[in-house]
């Protein structure tokens, strides 16, 4: 079966309408898993920042309310913020040493 | 030739650089834990730094480092704002849980005078009992709900027990088991370290900062400074314990707080505790 040129140009329309839609919104899936794996490794480490735990929030909101991409780029501060905060853990964990009145 | 002669003498050079220098590289003090040998360093710290505080003076935090701050803090005193807490926790303190048991009954000499021996680090479940843990230890065994550790009634509790132990002077003890020492050690190792997006110590303010300001505030020195908890904070508008005070300071250097009897938070108040020995009890204590 053939189908009209016409259908097919709407169809293909619609899938690229889809897609452009769709993207976004896999890219901020994307981004929200990273940053929240990021984030639980931070507080197993209780070294969790405030503003990791504030940003994947506003992630979270942003994407709630369709503004995917300021949702993405809050997903990707989270998770800047997460992984800046467990690398001062691990910086930390022989580095308190020099500070210690001795 | 110049060649030959370096091979020849770079042995040596070597060897005598050894000796001179030791064959391993030096260790830091803080490598190992000496709770002695820390006490000393950080009692010798505060005093030669602060030569002009008298050493009992230093339990009373920001009113020992700034002169117009003593002045209101003495004018407080004369209607401390943590009265009421006392005469609240004196209250609590007497009334028979549903089982007729008292608070009393859970702690030596009924409770009254002690508060100079917590922290402790209690052998039997190899952890450190703060107050605060052993008087929700004390509701939970008499079939009471446990308080929160923060505020309220808790704070009450405290201060009353701080109160009939003012003046008693500090004596947190480190026992002869490995746990106790890892405690104090874990505690150290809390205080000194870094965190929070604006990266910041117990250490950055309380002792790098010690009686500078912040803001309008002065920031207390922290030898002695648990002998005033619990404390009334104006900035709180009510009574605040010991985790109150740490889970604020993590909040403040935007660190998620950790749960106010976490084990972290135990070890770094047997830590401060025990590098307040000898300093007399001034809880509760009103601060801004």
């Amino acid at each position: 079966m053939r189908l009209p040129v016409g259908l097919m140009s709407m169809l293909g329309a619609a899938a690229l309408a889809f897609a452009a839609v769709a993207a976004p919104a896999d890219d901020f899936k994307a981004a929200y898993a990273k940053a929240e794996a990021a984030s639980k490794e931070a507080a197993a480490l209780k070294t969790q920042w405030t503003t990791t735990v504030a940003t994947l929030k506003a992630a979270k909101k942003a994407a709630d309310a369709g503004k995917l991409d300021d949702a993405i780029a809050l997903a990707k501060k989270a998770e800047a913020l997460a992984q800046a905060s467990t690398a001062q853990a691990r910086e930390q964990e022989s580095a308190w040493k020099d500070g210690v009145i001795r | 030739m110049l060649r030959k002669i370096s091979c020849d003498v770079l042995p040596i050079f070597m060897l005598v650089a050894a000796i001179v220098l030791g064959t391993a590289p030096p260790a830091r003090a803080a490598d190992t834990a000496d709770p002695k040998a820390a006490f000393t360093a950080f009692r010798a710290y505060f005093t030669s730094r602060f030569p002009k505080v008298a050493l009992d003076d230093f339990v009373n935090g920001p009113y020992s480092m700034d002169e117009g701050l003593r002045k209101q803090w003495k004018e407080i005193e004369e209607f401390p704002p943590y009265e009421f807490a006392v005469d609240k926790g004196k209250e609590m303190f007497a009334k028979p849980f549903a089982n007729g048991r008292t608070y009393a009954d859970c702690f030596p000499e009924k409770g009254i005078s002690i508060r100079q021996n917590y922290p402790y680090f209690d052998t039997k479940s190899g952890q450190v009992i703060t107050l605060e843990l052993a008087l929700n230890q004390c509701r939970q065994a008499n079939g009471e709900k446990p308080l929160d550790e923060t505020k309220d009634d808790m704070a009450a509790l405290t201060a009353y027990m701080a109160f009939t132990s003012r003046g008693k002077r500090f004596d947190i003890k480190i026992p002869d088991d490995p746990r106790a020492l890892a405690a104090w050690r874990k505690g150290e190792e809390y205080f000194y370290t870094r965190r929070g997006q604006l990266n910041f110590s117990c250490a950055s303010c309380h002792v790098q900062s010690a009686g500078q300001h912040i803001r309008t505030e002065v920031l207390a020195p922290a030898l002695g400074i648990m002998a005033a908890m619990p404390i009334y904070r104006s900035e709180w508008s009510g009574m605040g314990t010991t985790s109150r005070r740490f889970t604020t300071c993590n909040a403040q250097v935007r660190a998620v707080p950790l749960h106010p009897q976490d084990e972290l938070y135990r070890d770094v108040e047997y830590f401060l505790t025990y590098m307040g020995n000898g300093l007399p009890v001034s809880g509760p204590g009103a601060r801004p």
